[in-house]
């Protein structure tokens, strides 16, 4: 599988109050309303702009801050193909895979991609390809590969259950 | 400070000295997924004691829905609290916490706390919900919050939680841990907020990333559960999965005055026993010799009162170098610093003075319980008497939902853990986060000041 899209670049510690404001969280709902929100404080031509495919490039720590999921769907509704950076906030890193939104992992390729440059990304070969050069990346964890393979944590858990029987499900 | 970083300790078993010494959080995680002992970087289904959701509640019922099921499997371990945006400030809040309430009652959650109980941290500390070597997750992330009382507490999002409803399990990674060391007394108008943004500014904030955070050292044994609450909190602000004090007789009175009251209140005389008997039992320590990522070790003497500057917590000065920087308001409060004993030290500073002419100072109590004991005490009298307002137990205007959003251009000097961009509810301020008694000071002064050039 291959991820193709333009890069949209920005630094370190691009905290979840940028990525989702804090004071859409309880009332803003639909994909479309949280994708038009999404880096609203950060940088205000990306909700328009955003191409599926596009790929979000940050640098150290990216998505600190609070636990809402929003950070990570709101990238996702935007059709946001992977994020990659030189590391990610805990919380935020569990809310991109259990919503299918690949987050790699690769300070090498985030440093290098320059924004608004095309960069392709190789999951079979783990192949990160831009301007200045391709750049490999590690394995993700089986847990984390198991989860994206689902199609989310959701998809995940349905599977699950539904292995478990109904005997399993809200036996109180 | 001093950094000695030590590496892992190689994995050989040495079986005439039984096990390679733990961290706490390895004990914690092997407790929680039933296993004997779980190595660091090791992945593991664990089942949490307590689950906590707060106005997010109603979002994660819409992700659970999808699962198919009628009732959720673990719902005594639910706790719900309301309290990031309340009393509902429009409409649109007002209906999400109708939904709560729906599901509170459908579900039969007995541990749901209503708009003015306090915020989940605070609240569930003071019903003592989570034991010593208890797991919880909770969809906010400042659940490490609870390592003010040896308990492994860790942030996680809400298809998380959703997925613990339905299986009442979910996987962690064991973390790394990071020894941090306080010796000796922190000099006077110094506390654990301080402390906390000191060592974020030192290490940055990914400095704790990914790991759990253990205190120690007779800095931290002199703390009060208060000041020991606002340390644990922060760790969130250092990138931490979890963080851990060692409990002692302070964490144990505190533990056992808040099943007293829970036991009368349910008239259940026996809870607060059983509940006693559970603490000790329950408690789990590290081992001495258990391997460390780093340990950072540190003087209180040296310690200073620190200010974090815009737009991130790690953008920490001493608090002499941004001194005199106007503020238009000041805000004492949250889950961080919103306590009986940060009350106090504000109470003491505005005692017989008045806010600036053009400053506004917001004070809004951590819980109901916090509110009554500062009422009991006078403390709410003298910020009142000072021109402080007063708001519903809560999360404030924290994270810009209401009650304090800050107009373009204005600075704001709060208690609270974050001063990222539009945290407040607007792009275009600033926020300085400090300790309480320097927040009261700014307040009286109309700019950033030391209280101690005051009392």
């Amino acid at each position: 599988m291959e991820i193709q899209g333009r890069a949209w670049k920005y630094g370190d510690n691009i905290n979840t109050d940028v990525l989702f404001p804090g004071k859409y969280t309880y009332t803003v709902k639909g994909q479309e309303e949280i994708a038009s929100h999404a880096l609203e404080d950060l940088d205000p031509t990306f909700a328009p702009n955003v191409r599926r495919g596009d790929l979000v490039i940050g640098g150290r720590n990216f998505g600190c801050g609070s636990s809402r999921e929003q950070a990570a769907t709101c990238l996702v509704y935007n059709g946001v193909g992977a994020v990659i950076a030189e590391s990610f906030a805990r919380i935020f890193y569990r809310n991109a895979i259990n919503n299918g939104l690949l987050a790699i992992v690769c300070p090498e390729a985030a440093q290098a991609i320059q924004g608004q440059e095309l960069v392709s990304v190789d999951l079979e070969r783990r192949l990160i390809e831009c301007g200045s050069g391709r750049f490999a990346f590690p394995a993700l964890s089986a847990t984390v590969q198991e989860i994206l393979e689902a199609g989310g944590l959701v998809e995940q858990v349905k599977r699950r259950l539904a292995l478990a029987g109904p005997a399993s499900e809200g036996s109180g | 400070m001093n950094q000695e970083t030590r590496p892992h300790q190689l994995g050989r078993q040495d079986v005439d000295q039984g096990p390679l010494p733990q961290t706490f959080a390895q004990k914690a995680l092997a407790r929680a997924a039933g296993l004997d002992m779980v190595e660091v970087g090791a992945v593991v289904d664990v089942r949490p004691d307590i689950v906590l959701s707060h106005d997010n509640t109603a979002a994660i019922r819409e992700i659970w829905l999808q699962f198919g099921q009628e009732r959720v499997a673990i719902a005594e371990k639910l706790a719900i609290t309301l309290d990031h945006a309340v009393p509902a400030p429009t409409t649109r809040h007002a209906q999400n916490h109708a939904e709560i309430r729906e599901f509170v009652r459908e579900q039969g959650i007995s541990n749901f706390f209503e708009v003015g109980r306090g915020i989940c941290h605070q609240v569930l500390s003071e019903e003592a919900l989570v034991l010593p070597g208890q797991i919880v997750l909770g969809a906010d992330s400042h659940t490490p919050h609870f390592g003010w009382l040896g308990a492994f507490g860790a942030g996680i999002g809400r298809s998380e939680v959703a997925a613990l409803w339905a299986t009442g399990e979910l996987w962690l990674r064991v973390p790394e841990s990071i020894s941090i060391v306080l010796e000796g007394d922190l000099p006077r108008g110094v506390t654990a907020k301080d402390f906390a943004l000191r060592i974020i500014g030192d290490w940055g904030a990914d400095g704790g990333l990914y790991a759990s955070i253990e205190f120690s050292g007779s800095g931290i044994e002199a703390m009060s559960v208060d000041s020991r609450m606002a340390l644990a909190n922060m760790m969130a602000e250092f990138g931490a999965k979890s963080s851990f004090i060692r409990p002692d007789g302070k964490t144990r009175a505190y533990l056992e005055a808040a099943l007293a009251r829970r036991a009368a209140r349910m008239k259940h005389e026996g809870l607060a026993e059983e509940s006693r008997a559970d603490v000790e039992k329950l408690q789990l320590l590290p081992d001495e010799g258990a391997a460390y990522a780093a340990t950072y070790s540190y003087s209180a003497g040296e310690l200073e009162p620190t200010v974090s500057c815009p737009h991130t917590v790690d953008n920490v000065a001493p608090l002499s170098a941004v001194a005199g920087v106007e503020v238009q308001q000041a805000f004492i409060g949250t889950c961080t610093n919103g306590r009986l004993e940060d009350i106090a030290e504000a109470a003491e500073v505005v005692r017989g003075r008045q806010v600036a002419v053009g400053t506004r100072l917001l004070v809004i109590p951590a819980s109901s319980l916090v509110l009554q004991e500062a009422l009991e005490r006078g403390y709410i009298q003298a910020l009142v008497a000072a021109g402080a307002a007063i708001g519903t137990p809560g999360c404030g205007p924290c994270m810009g939902n209401h009650m304090g959003v800050p107009a373009t251009g204005e600075v704001t000097i709060s208690s609270a853990n974050r001063n990222f961009r539009g945290r407040m509810g607007t792009t275009d301020a600033e926020i300085y986060l400090a300790n309480p008694a320097v927040v009261a000071a700014s307040a009286v002064a109309g700019r950033i000041a030391d209280p101690r050039s005051i009392v």
